[in-house]
């Protein structure tokens, strides 16, 4: 036997501190052990798409703080007067709400897979689904208002250009994600539904696709800090 | 979804159709081929331009068709051509694809469907890439950092439709990148065979992995900057867009950071230079190891200096703006962190050379081409210390010092890297050896060839004859023997050029007519080599997986019967686990 190698392998095997943890880490196979690969890439996946909002917030501070002309004050902005009162954020409150209900209703979805229970699982979901429709359309509302108002990309009657833009950007990005979250969701709820996971024996895919949903609602709320409550 | 590929007892489909087989293959292997002529091809075309390029500046005047917006546009799409279609594109959609399962002992990616999308992705990208040259107005002039306002406002070539094919390009090659990444690092940490752990992984595979992960967190930003220079351009927003005067009129944009863009570009930017290089460290060190006969010396060292070197190439971006009217205090910390870099990569180096010492050296191919990098690379990372001191790197910024360095250390060095890679794995890949004397003759000419073209280069820059200018004109700083200089330049540059086909030649008639090779013409312990067929067939193992008894380094053993362990092979007093 090489000599090298055996004692390579006895200085990993009886490993200490930072190096035990290498060697623990490196083990054959898997890395992270009895994780399904389809989620070890979402949640790599996922820490990409971190690097892509961050980006975008960040841009959007520095262009903020750089900015040459006024930002609107957003409390302003996005009030909606009901009942002749002007509440201020209450549609983003609402839209908030109900995102982040649409996470507590996925995590109940996940947990139901794990137990096999395919038709609560599958309602779950499309209740998910329901919820992050009803979130999109919430936006286009939003989006309807302040294109009413006269806010476009290229111009803002109320102060900075950038507004407009950088809100059109960041949330348009993020509806979109939430739109694709809708669509995943409906089509993994309809293989549920039908059996698909029961005959493959795992249910990984509503776990990876809980996960996405639940990067998408904590993604918001980085936006409703920044963009909105700034 | 079902279980891992590491797993036998997942059945594989084979593809029973051509179009299964070839085209529309989720076979890592053919997409891997794929990937590489695609991006060889749009290579060429990045080659070509480079030589127009030379054949303005060393002959100005001679060739009227070359005006100065096309000289522009000839360095722009050159540069862009380079870096991301075709480095990127061949490393890891090409290398990447093809290696990793093989020496990691897998069937195939994790995710053989969205491999095989990340290709037809890519090839897209490409595609709108090219249509910029057939838009009105031609591609993009604006260099290729693209930097903003000029790269979008009036007079600059380009500006109207060129910068818009160029941009939704990237983005498209970004979400294509992501696709294959994905797969790549996912297969890297859960697909490996039984008793291949990270630490026995062959450096190939830990340099791809690590700039695949560096790409995963690096294109981010160039994608969010092509995304909000695309609505400044085509929906008049003003992100990067000062207040200015353009063509004697004041334009409609106000308040918007040029600045920013340079900070999300090269976010990307400097880390894209990793991304390249980190694949071709990889490799380099298995060529040598291979080729003398010798472990490499310092395994740990060289996986810890990668991650190493993956991760503070995210802090050190802005060595690339020291001259941008950045906070002054920001080039003191870029200027250090850029300077630590230095120490794992001369870690790096060293182990090389110390692999190399006294080892068993046959100066085959693969192995020129090896050392030949280590060359390249050492010139191009000593000019790079200086560039990255803030006081001297103000005065040779923007010159053909500039212009000197990247092409030494991550122009030529990582496509001599590739050369001596293709050298070594085509017996593998196509089961034929190439035609030794034609390939020394093209590493003879390369490698000379490139010094002669860029090193005078670098007293170029020191003269102060500007990047990116079309002709030197009247200038008084600029003696006459560099008019000489640029004519000896250029034509070192089309003999390189024309030595490029004596490869391609090889490369083809090799394929039907180079004697058959066997299963291990090199004698190299990674797995790659132990297939049962070669080349390799869909599922690569055969029906049983590999496993793994020792690292991919065991050559010139001690009272070993043969002068390398196959990694499978077991220890004579070990049974299998
Ligand atoms: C025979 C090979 C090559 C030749 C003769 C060549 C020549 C040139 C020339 C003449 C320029 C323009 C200089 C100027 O006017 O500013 C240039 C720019 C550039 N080249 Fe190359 N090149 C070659 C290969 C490569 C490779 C392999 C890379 C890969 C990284 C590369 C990357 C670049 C980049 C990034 C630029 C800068 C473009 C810009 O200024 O926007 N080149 N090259
Ligand atoms: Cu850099």
């Amino acid at each position: 036997m090489s000599q090298v190698t055996k004692e390579r392998n006895e200085t990993e095997e009886n490993a200490q501190g930072w190096r035990a943890i290498v060697a623990d880490w490196s083990t054959d196979r898997e890395v992270f052990r009895h994780t399904h690969w389809g989620k070890a890439m979402m949640w790599i996946f996922l820490l990409s798409d971190t690097f892509i909002f961050s980006s975008f917030l960040i841009s959007y501070m520095t262009m903020r703080a750089s900015a040459t002309m006024a930002w609107p004050d957003t409390a302003e902005v996005f009030a909606l007067t009901i009942g002749g009162q002007s509440i201020p954020l209450i549609l983003i409150a609402i839209m908030t709400f109900v995102l982040i209900s649409s996470s507590g209703t996925m995590a109940l979805a996940v947990n139901y897979g794990y137990r096999r229970n395919r038709k609560v699982t599958a309602a779950l979901m499309f209740a998910t689904a329901l919820l992050g429709a009803a979130f999109v359309g919430m936006q286009a509302f939003e989006w309807t208002k302040l294109i009413e108002e006269g806010v476009r990309p290229w111009s803002n009657p109320m102060g900075a250009p950038q507004f407009g833009a950088s809100f059109f950007m960041i949330t348009g990005f993020h509806g979109l994600h939430v739109t694709c979250g809708v669509i995943m969701l409906l089509i993994v709820a309809t293989l549920v539904l039908r059996g698909h996971y029961d005959r493959a024996g795992d249910y990984s895919a509503v776990e990876i696709a809980g996960l996405y949903w639940h990067f998408v609602d904590l993604v918001w709320v980085f936006i409703f800090a920044f963009f909105y409550l700034w | 979804m079902a279980t891992t590929i590491a797993d036998d007892l997942t059945p594989m489909h084979h593809p029973r159709t051509w179009v299964g087989k070839y085209v529309w293959s989720q076979d890592h292997k053919v997409i891997a081929i794929q990937y590489s002529v695609t991006a060889i091809a749009i290579g060429l075309v990045a080659l070509v331009l480079s030589v127009l390029m030379r054949l303005q500046l060393g002959f100005p005047g001679v060739f009227p068709w070359i005006q100065p917006e096309n000289y522009l546009q000839y360095v722009s799409m050159h540069g862009m051509i380079m870096v991301v279609y075709l480095l990127t594109a061949l490393l890891l959609g090409g290398f990447g694809n093809y290696m990793i399962p093989l020496m990691i002992g897998a069937r195939d990616m994790v995710f053989p469907f969205v491999n095989m999308l990340s290709y037809w992705v890519y090839l897209l990208s490409v595609l709108v890439l090219v249509a910029g040259f057939f838009v009105p107005g031609g591609p993009t002039g604006a260099g290729w950092t693209l930097y903003p306002p000029q790269a979008i406002s009036e007079g600059t070539p380009g500006s109207q439709w060129g910068i818009v094919t160029m941009l939704v390009s990237l983005a498209i090659f970004i979400v294509a990148f992501t696709m294959g990444g994905l797969n790549y690092v996912t297969t890297v940490l859960q697909a490996r065979t039984r008793g291949m752990t990270l630490m026995r992984m062959p450096l190939t595979v830990w340099g791809i992995f690590i700039a695949s992960i560096m790409g995963l967190l690096a294109f981010p930003a160039l994608f969010v900057a092509a995304i909000m220079m695309l609505l400044d351009h085509v929906a008049g927003a003003s992100f990067f867009m000062p207040s200015m005067m353009s063509m004697g009129q004041a334009t409609d944009t106000l308040g918007g950071s040029p600045i920013l863009f340079q900070h999300l570009f090269w976010f990307f930017g400097h880390p894209e230079v990793y991304i390249v290089a980190l694949p071709a460290f990889g490799i380099v060190s298995d060529l040598i190891s291979v080729h003398a006969r010798k472990n490499i010396f310092g395994y740990r060292m060289m996986v810890w200096a990668i991650v190493i070197i993956g991760g503070l190439s995210f802090i050190v971006w802005a060595h690339h703006m020291y001259v941008s009217g950045m906070n002054p205090y920001f080039g003191f910390f870029f200027a250090t962190s850029t300077l630590i870099i230095a120490i794992p990569t001369a870690i790096k180096v060293y182990n090389w050379l110390l692999t190399l010492w006294r080892g068993d050296i046959h100066l085959r191919v693969p192995m020129l081409f090896a050392l030949a990098f280590l060359f390249t690379f050492i010139h191009g990372g000593l000019s790079g210390l200086f560039l990255g001191n803030v006081s001297v790197d103000v005065p040779l910024s923007d010159t053909f010092f500039v212009v000197g360095h990247f092409h030494m250390v991550m122009g030529v060095s990582p496509i001599l890297v590739i050369f001596g890679a293709i050298y070594h794995w085509y017996p593998k890949i196509a089961g034929r050896m190439w035609n030794q004397a034609l390939a020394q003759v093209h590493f003879w000419v390369t490698f000379l060839g490139v010094y002669a073209i860029y090193l005078p280069m670098h007293y170029l820059g020191v003269l102060g004859v500007p990047r990116r200018y079309y002709a030197l004109g009247e200038t008084s700083f600029i003696p006459e023997s560099a008019h000489l200089a640029n004519q000896a330049i250029s034509i070192a540059a089309i003999v390189v050029f024309a030595a490029q086909f004596l490869f391609f030649y090889n490369m083809i008639w090799s394929l039907f007519r180079g004697p058959k090779a066997g299963p291990n013409p090199w004698g190299a312990a990674s797995l790659e080599w132990q297939t049962p067929d070669t080349p390799p067939r869909h599922g690569n193992w055969g029906a049983k997986l590999p496993t793994v008894y020792r690292w991919a380094y065991d050559y010139s053993v001690p009272h070993a019967p043969r002068d390398f362990i196959p990694q499978d092979e077991p220890h004579p007093k070990d049974t299998a686990p």
